[in-house]
């Protein structure tokens, strides 16, 4: 029976494991392109998610167009949010940056609240079966769908920085702005298209989570747990980020486990991956995969 | 920092390095501030019951301000976890009064103990900085916040503790017009602490590292030890503004410090400026206000169609917040230098007006 249960757990940590690693890849993308921290990352989950939410149930749009609407809105709103409060920090020290994405952060989880109210809604019946067996386990469509959705999307990132020129701009951009600048890289665009593309990728978790789980603001916590996942992994690697976010994933509910089981403290699901961050930090700032800066002066 | 100097007017000169690092450059801006010290001993007489709460809460959240400003302004050390501290403070001073210590120990005993915790969350601030550090009092935040809520014989769970009021000698302290010349009392110090400190070679000390760390070392400037000091002092400075709290509204919850909380204190100590001392000041008077100002909007359109159809009065308290994350993005894009600034140039305009160049 505990084994049936470790197993159902290992299985719920993948997921949403999988879920974080897409989030932090798309924090990670950011941080990498314009060395911006966002603490903001978890309200594009809640903006898009609420977004694709009022298009299915106000505008009564089908799942496809209503997600294709939420993309393109979100791309918009990453840029925008890029061009109007981000590009006048430029050169400002790191408080600032921090500090900026923390106001955008308060300022637009108040702002769902105050237009979507403060209850979790339930989005409206996508798939007609909700559960398949597979293998002796129930598991939810949805589960499937964003276990689909984070490998698509890390697919997608894989060629995007491999072989597509935007994102090979990227990556000259992150490695040295003033090569790429020289090069004829507009960093403009590079920092703006970071935005909307991350933005749109959290979006998509955030709908995915949306339609398990519900809409409710409970979603930004994602932009939280993001920091175990990419600090773990190393700041400024993709990899990392994905593999940090399903080691935290899986680590959640090993906790949640082990605590059930053994230690009855409660709440570890929520504070484990605080503990590891912390563990991290001291050991080995720069993660599993991220470069570690050598200062020189 | 380079506005700074260009900040200051002609007809200023200094001749010594005494003279440089006094408190007040001139005998005038000490009896101002000693006016503006015995006029607000006056204001319990004539104020109502409201503005007197407004001026206590100010007083103690100025106080953890100053201790976060100190942290971040002059330090240059992020910390996103100041709330925690400043609760740890309050529930360590009801802690020691349900142990029998009398109040007026207990407030200072809370800021020491504070310090302690503050200083072990603050050892990894020696080997971090930046976003590093941020995240890491990120999760402290969390991670405190969570002791809060299990640690049933320190801050009594879920329940939240009840303490007493701050009494001498038998004296109480019950009521707001009592209580404010406590919390003012306290202010005085606790600023005048923080402006000896800066100018000491410790605050120096602090403020080289926050201008460049490397350059600080090399002039033998101890980084681990600064480093962890300076999270020392600010949480000092957090536990005794929250032991006030404590001693002033009685009863302390353990949900009252989460990160919006946190969030709040940064953005006092940016919207009246970084590594500013009466800058701290400044921005806890407008963050204070801020909701208020934002009450008096709604009560003055309510009942309108602006509030019928935007559904103000129902929301306030998402409004506040929006309005909080607003101020903060503004003044960082608009106004990054803070109040301060604001004041200096003020200062230095009417200095030698009409000719004031």
């Amino acid at each position: 029976m505990n084994a049936d249960l470790l197993f159902q757990l290992l299985l719920n940590g993948l997921i949403v494991g999988s879920l974080y690693g897409v989030v932090a890849m798309s924090f990670v993308l950011i941080y990498k392109a314009s060395q911006v921290v966002n603490f903001a990352q978890g309200e594009f989950l809640l903006i898009g998610a609420w977004v694709c939410w009022y298009t299915l149930t106000a505008w009564q749009l089908p799942f496809v167009w209503g997600f294709l609407f939420t993309l393109a809105f979100m791309m918009l709103f990453g840029v925008l949010i890029q061009i109007v409060v981000l590009r006048p920090l430029i050169g400002e020290p790191v408080i600032s940056v921090i500090m900026v994405t923390i106001g955008m952060s308060i300022f637009f989880q108040a702002l769902m609240k105050w237009m979507f109210g403060v209850f979790a809604q339930p989005f409206p019946p996508i798939f007609e079966t909700s559960s398949v067996g597979l293998a002796g386990l129930q598991i939810k469509t949805v589960y499937l769908l964003s276990l689909a959705m984070s490998v698509v999307i890390m697919g997608g990132f894989a060629w995007f920085f491999k072989f597509s020129k935007m994102g090979l701009a990227m990556r000259a951009t992150a490695f040295d702005q003033q090569a790429a600048q020289s090069l004829g890289v507009s960093v403009r665009q590079v920092f703006a298209l970071s935005w909307a593309i991350s933005a749109m990728v959290s979006a998509v978790a955030g709908v995915v989570v949306g339609v398990v789980n519900g809409v409710s603001s409970a979603l930004s916590f994602f932009g939280i747990k993001v920091f175990p996942a990419v600090i773990l992994g190393g700041l400024d690697s993709i990899i990392g980020g994905m593999v940090g976010g399903i080691i935290v994933g899986l680590l959640e509910n090993i906790a949640q486990f082990a605590d059930s089981q053994w230690l009855n403290l409660g709440n570890m699901y929520r504070i484990a991956p605080f503990y590891v961050l912390i563990a991290i930090l001291l050991i080995r700032p720069y993660g599993l995969f991220g470069t570690r800066d050598i200062e020189r002066v | 920092m380079t506005a700074l100097s260009a900040m200051t007017p002609c007809g200023e000169f200094r001749t010594s390095y005494r003279q440089d690092t006094t408190i007040f450059p001139t005998a005038l801006s000490r009896n101002l501030m000693l006016a503006m010290v015995a006029v607000l001993c006056l204001v319990p007489l004539v104020a109502d019951r409201y503005i007197l709460d407004l001026m206590i809460r100010i007083g103690m959240l100025s106080i953890a301000a100053l201790g976060l400003n100190i942290l971040v302004g002059f330090t240059g050390q992020i910390s996103i976890g100041h709330a925690v501290f400043f609760g740890f403070g309050a529930f360590a001073s009801a802690w020691f009064v349900r142990h029998g210590v009398p109040v007026v120990a207990a407030i200072p005993l809370a800021g020491l103990a504070t310090t302690v915790v503050g200083m072990v969350f603050g050892l990894p601030a020696a080997r971090l900085k930046g976003l590093y550090l941020a995240i890491a009092t990120l999760a402290a935040q969390f991670i405190l916040e969570d002791f809060f809520a299990r640690a049933q014989w320190f801050t009594g769970g879920v329940a939240g503790t009840i303490t007493e009021y701050f009494s001498i000698f038998g004296f109480y302290f019950d009521t707001g017009e009592r209580y404010f010349y406590v919390v003012l009392a306290y202010m005085v110090v606790m600023y005048v602490m923080a402006w000896n400190l800066m100018r000491s070679r410790d605050g120096r000390a602090l403020v080289a590292i926050r201008d460049h760390y490397l350059s600080a070392e090399m002039m033998g400037i101890n980084l681990t030890k600064y480093r962890t000091l300076s999270f020392g002092i600010s949480s000092f400075y957090a536990g005794i503004g929250g032991a006030l709290y404590a001693h002033y509204l009685l009863f302390v919850s353990v949900e009252a410090f989460n990160i919006l909380f946190s969030i709040e204190f940064l953005g006092m100590i940016i919207i009246g400026g970084l590594g500013s001392v009466i800058g701290s000041l400044f921005g806890t008077i407008f963050m204070v206000m801020l909701p208020e100002v934002v009450q008096w909007g709604a009560d003055a359109l309510s009942g309108g169609w602006i509030d019928r159809t935007l559904r103000l009065s129902n929301s306030i308290s998402f409004l506040r917040e929006m309005v909080i994350g607003a101020v903060i993005i503004l003044f960082l894009i608009f106004e990054p230098d803070g109040l301060a600034h604001r004041w200096r140039m003020i200062k230095a305009y009417w200095k030698l007006y009409p000719f004031s160049h």
